[in-house]
């Protein structure tokens, strides 16, 4: 058998973290290969590894049989390694064709090259104009982009981090025929996922890392779904299921919101119209980018909106920043958690203080009393399962997970007659999202309501008993699910797409 | 090879330890500096002479408080803006404004006696101060113009103005055309504190006024707005806090407390607005707020060793007739020094071998 | 109008721009690779003062020059050298480099205040330079008047003509993506940096050796802080720089002229007006983009970067 790519007993640490802990990798030519596993599970330290952005402390690999150990991305690139990177690595101030050309060694400025771009595009199915300026493309474009510049630089190796995670379902099967094709011209793939469905369905092998060790190469089609997944987790997941819903009189109504975008590249809502009951699970999903974040701004009182938009129990609220919304007990979790719904580089004490009902005391006339901080700071760390050593640790130090656990409990332990959260486990490992959902429907089953803005289907199934679409700024209505189901809903995710 | 290794918490030990390194370094490069352009006069007495006589000696002692007083006072009110990100580098304007506010006041009542004056004066150098910033606050909030262009150019015309003002309507009329006003009368003057020194009420107050600023800092919600806007705009809006108030009142505190010093200046050891009132202390105070960390108790120390510096340095030029110039080099260097230093609070730096 | 009094004017205001050209175009630069750089005040009296000493013992206005442009550059990388590697606050660092730089040269220069030398001339081309009008308007300007104006043009070829450029944009739009793909950030801010030091330093230099055949302290009177504001002002477009450096040359002329023909208004005030111009046109472009965000900014201005791995 020949393989492309051999990687033996690699080990990489960071301080007592072991990332990788002697885990090995085979990758045969021409295949497509699945690497699995949870955020945190090493995959993307060993991808770094491959991809010459990170040194291994020990171990070795084999490229095309002769040993192999880059020192940069450069020597990755000139072995023939590329990849496209999940946070999309791309300029949003510069056209496609100057993002392309940044990617490619040896490149100059010459003229012809959009020709050849559109070659490529044309080849592949990849539609893209090189003209274009990156910050104006949607995310499934941005990713277009990407995979001609990997593929202009002639990979024989296509490492693909999570490029699901933000497409919609019609531009995920788009990209499996796009992928199919490369394999079958040569060129192996490395698909790193935690998305078992997918992976059964494209990848003929896979190697599963649980903790930074190295728990099994398979055949993805030989296992079912749910042995794959007690592979990844390594521990069996209480089933959720919201047992009796106990819906109770609206609370919260937006009525025709509409709102330009200040930003250059941002999006335009129009018209959008929602109502939530006490005790209701509401969720918007969408494809990033169709103006969640711009919703969510509203939402959450960043921006003002016009009079007789924004309803809250009996409330005007359109005109109240978000401090005077939470008097009122609405309580907000925004996607991003370092700068925006925390600040990195200040203590969880301090990061307390962020949303700060006054009923609390932990202020009074604008005085804080760091002694009742530090009491809710410790009741959230204990009740929600925060790994830290003490509230004066850093946000920043705290994993994606324990900040989120963090960032939820202090709104939580409020008991918010509303909740708005938008993407409640982004980014976070499967036990940690599995506390996170289940904390969320205590919530509503003690007669709250919440609204869960995110991209991913799956979260917003599970949870959610009234589901509508974000797409292109518009709200759709809410989808029967047991008329229309699942396709209506990706119907409706794509129905905005433009491209 | 040298890596930087992010700490997980700000290192407690560097947090003291490397204002000592960083002036250390200052203290070396000092010495390195004096041993190449001394020929003939002893290092070490120059050295003595900068650095210990103004500490000892009974006449300079009292002058470095005189001149710790405006640097901590404008100090105080930069370290506020500059915590939430707002760059008011332009204090000296604002000095120079509420110098001749205050001076005016004092001027326009020339004769008139009465306790009621000092505070006018000093009421109308703040007010002048916060209103000449204001400019500043109201171009970034409106038209998002940056307001470290605008507070620097605003100095230079401040400056100018002062100069017509002193060739203009506050000349002294019996003072032969000289640009100066007339000496202030003695209601119009700040209390002195030390008999037998320049040291006047001022310095209580800017003591005062670090520890009000400290209160705040620590205890006020206002010490986290600027705090959180400094350090995470997108998280000061989920906290509620409107940027727009968080950048007026930051300009407005810098400028009037920068106004205050600029009066306490002229009412204190200048006794009269002359074109000699902008003393590069509001450039100065800059330095004084870094060195400091932005910490108020901590400007209290920055402006007394900056203040040394000064005086040190003003002796050195009488006595060996060395350019005080020099002091400004040591103050740059310290600065840089300074911030060098400042990495070993949040990096770990680590020696790593070469793996074979 | 005289037509003599036209074609000074013309040349005053060349003279009064060239410095700020040298200076924002360098800026310009720096701030293109999301650097911003403070300093430049500091770092052009720095090559004021060392064109002056060179120019003074040598009388070799190429050494001058030369030494103007290496002193700005060696000032510079005391910068380059705290932010790029010790991760120092840009803002802080910069203050610092002009408050040094301001107190180096005064401390180095106190020999020389009452010094002259003789100023770099204006170029003459036979009969080119003796048309009417266009042989002094064109063809007779000072030579450093036409290299300014080829930095504008090689600043602007290397931005967008180059693969080097290209990166330089690049890694002051997005850091980390720049890092991920493999160029080296750091390499590219400091080298830009160097860039910025040396034409700050001929722009200093240009006061002392073009300007007034004298050195003083304080001749370079916030004009690092103007070049600062041009940058803004071009909206970082490198062509732009020049009309900036142009209309603020005008309102210096004019305001010397002013002074000239007995206008009632106090001399203080005139002088205020340049600083005066320079806010009132950053308001006025924040007018015309009517609260847009301004694609060309670099995104990445000012922000630390530093690489994990």
């Amino acid at each position: 058998m020949n393989y492309q790519l051999e990687v033996s007993n690699i080990t990489k640490s960071y301080g007592d973290l072991k990332a990788n802990d002697d885990v090995s990798l085979n990758i045969k030519d021409s295949s497509i290969h699945a690497l699995l596993g949870e955020n945190g599970a090493g995959k993307s330290t060993l991808v770094k590894i491959i991809y010459g952005s990170l040194m291994p402390d020990s171990g070795e690999m084999k490229w095309d049989g002769s040993n192999y150990n880059p020192k940069s991305p450069f020597e990755a690139r000139e072995n023939g390694i590329a990849m496209v990177f999940q946070h999309f690595s791309l300029f949003e101030s510069l056209t496609v064709e100057e993002n392309i050309i940044l990617g490619l060694d040896g490149v100059g400025l010459n003229e012809n090259f959009t020709d050849e771009i559109l070659k490529y595009s044309k080849q592949y199915g990849l539609d893209i104009n090189p003209q274009q300026v990156v910050g104006d493309l949607s995310v499934g474009a941005r990713q277009r982009v990407e995979i001609i510049r990997c593929l202009l630089q002639k990979p024989k190796l296509l490492i693909m981090d999570e490029p699901t995670s933000v497409l919609t379902p019609q531009e995920v099967s788009d990209l499996f025929v796009t992928l199919r094709k490369l394999a079958d011209d040569g060129c192996s793939i490395l698909y790193i996922s935690h998305k078992l469905e997918e992976v059964r369905e494209i990848c003929s092998e896979a190697t599963i890392l649980r903790g930074g060790k190295l728990v099994q190469s398979c055949v993805p089609q030989e296992h079912s779904q749910k042995e794959l997944a007690e592979m990844m987790i390594g521990k069996k997941l209480t089933e959720l299921a919201r047992s009796n819903i106990n819906t109770g009189s609206d609370i919260f109504s937006i009525k025709n919101l509409s709102c330009p975008s200040d930003d250059m590249f941002g999006v335009d809502l129009t018209d959008i119209s929602l109502t939530l009951k006490q005790g209701s699970i509401v969720g918007i999903a969408g494809v990033a980018g169709n103006g969640q974040d711009e919703l969510m701004e509203l939402l959450i009182g960043e921006k003002a909106t016009d009079n007789d938009v924004l309803y809250f129990d009996g409330h005007d609220i359109g005109s109240l920043n978000s401090h005077e919304r939470r008097q009122l007990s609405m309580f907000f979790i925004p996607e991003e958690r370092l700068g925006h719904g925390a600040v990195p580089d200040m203590s969880l004490d301090e990061n307390m203080l962020l949303s700060r009902p006054e009923s609390d005391k932990m202020t009074s006339r604008d005085v804080i009393d760091w002694d009742i901080v530090s009491t809710f700071t410790q009741k959230v760390i204990s009740d929600f399962d925060v790994q830290t050593p003490s509230g004066r640790m850093l946000a920043k130090s705290l994993s994606g997970g324990n900040l989120q656990k963090f960032m939820v409990g202090r709104e939580l332990i409020r008991k918010p007659k509303l909740l708005i959260v938008s993407q409640p486990t982004w980014g976070v490992d499967a036990g940690s999202a599995n506390n996170i959902h289940q904390s969320l429907i205590a919530l509503a089953d003690q007669g709250s309501a919440i609204l869960i803005i995110s991209q991913d289907l799956d979260e917003i199934l599970s949870l959610c008993e009234q589901i509508h679409v974000l797409s292109e700024g518009r709200l759709s209505d809410a989808v029967d699910m047991k008329k229309d189901g699942l396709e209506k809903i990706s119907q409706l995710m794509v129905g905005g797409e433009s491209s | 090879m040298i890596k930087l290794i992010p700490r997980v918490e700000n290192s407690k030990a560097m947090i003291l330890l490397s204002p000592l390194l960083a002036l250390t370094l200052t203290a070396v490069s000092a010495l390195i500096i004096f041993i190449f352009i001394l020929d003939d006069i002893k290092v070490s007495s120059v050295f003595f002479t900068l650095f210990v006589l103004p500490l000892t000696d009974s006449y300079l002692f009292p002058e470095l408080l005189v001149k710790a007083a405006p640097l901590m006072i404008i100090g105080l009110g930069l370290s506020i803006g500059f915590r939430a990100g707002i760059w008011n580098i332009g204090a000296e304007g604002q000095y120079v404004i509420g110098g001749i506010a205050g001076g005016a006041v004092g001027l326009y009542f020339y004769n008139v006696e009465g306790f009621w004056l000092l505070p006018l004066m000093a009421l109308a150098s703040i007010i002048g101060g916060m209103l000449y910033a204001s400019i500043a606050a109201f171009l970034r909030i409106r038209y998002q113009v940056n307001e470290i262009l605008v507070t620097l150019m605003l100095t230079y015309v401040a400056v100018l103005f002062l100069s017509a003002m002193l060739q203009g309507p506050l000349r002294n009329p019996a003072g032969f055309n000289f640009p100066e006003s007339r000496i202030f009368h003695d209601s119009a003057m700040l209390p002195i504190i030390w008999e037998g020194t320049r040291l006047h009420i001022g310095f209580i107050l800017a003591i005062i006024l670090s520890l009000v600023a400290w209160f705040g800092i620590k205890k006020h919600m206002f010490g986290m707005q600027i705090k959180i806007t400094g350090s995470a705009p997108r998280a000061a809006k989920f906290a509620g806090f409107n940027d727009n108030k968080t950048v007026l009142y930051s300009l407005l505190i810098s400028g009037g407390l920068a106004g205050l010093a600029g009066f306490f200046e002229a009412s204190g050891p200048a006794g009269q607005l002359t074109p000699g009132l902008p003393q590069f202390y509001g450039f100065t105070a800059i330095i004084v707020a870094f060195l400091a960390r932005l910490h108020p108790i901590g400007i209290v120390f920055s402006s007394l060793l900056i203040a040394l510096s000064y005086v040190g340095g003003e002796e050195v030029q009488i006595e060996y007739n060395l350019p005080s110039s020099i002091t400004q080099i040591f103050q740059g260097m310290l600065l840089f020094y300074f911030l060098a230093c400042d990495i070993l609070i949040k990096y770990k730096v680590v020696l790593n071998k070469t793996k074979d | 109008m005289n037509e003599s009094l036209f074609i000074s004017i013309i040349i005053g205001i060349t003279i009064a721009s060239t410095p700020l050209i040298f200076a924002a175009i360098g800026e310009l630069l720096v701030e293109r690779s999301g650097v911003l750089n403070l300093g430049v005040e500091g770092m052009m009296i720095v090559g004021a003062l060392l064109g002056f000493i060179v120019q003074f013992h040598t009388g070799s206005p190429y050494l001058a020059v030369l030494a103007a442009l290496l002193g700005g550059m060696a000032i510079s990388s005391i910068f380059a050298f705290l932010t790029q590697f010790l991760l120092t606050n840009q803002v802080a660092t910069g203050l610092a480099l002009t408050l040094f730089g301001l107190g180096l040269s005064a401390f180095a220069g106190r020999g020389y205040t009452e010094e002259t030398i003789v100023l770099i001339k204006a170029i003459h081309i036979p009969f080119l330079s003796d048309i009417p009008v266009i042989g002094p308007l064109i063809f007779s300007l000072n030579p450093l008047v036409y290299l300014a104006l080829v930095m504008v043009y090689l600043v602007w070829w290397f931005l967008y003509k180059t693969k080097q450029g290209l990166i330089l944009r690049s890694i002051g739009d997005n850091h980390d993506a720049a890092h991920a793909i493999g160029h080296n950030v750091v390499r590219y801010r400091f080298m830009a940096i160097l860039f910025g030091g040396a034409m700050a330093g001929l722009g200093g230099a240009f006061l002392s050796l073009v300007q007034v055949p004298i050195w003083g302290e304080d001749m370079t009177a916030g004009r690092g802080w103007i070049a600062l504001g041009l940058v803004v002002f071009a909206s970082w477009l490198p062509f732009r720089i020049i009309l900036g450096a142009i209309l603020f040359g005008g309102i210096t002329v004019l305001q010397l002229h002013a002074q000239g023909f007995d206008i009632r208004i106090s001399a203080q005030y005139l002088s205020m007006l340049p600083y005066l111009a320079t806010i009132i046109i950053l308001v006025s472009l924040r007018i015309r983009l009517k609260n847009k965000t301004n694609r060309t900014v670099p995104n990445c201005l000012g922000r630390i970067f530093h690489s994990t791995s």
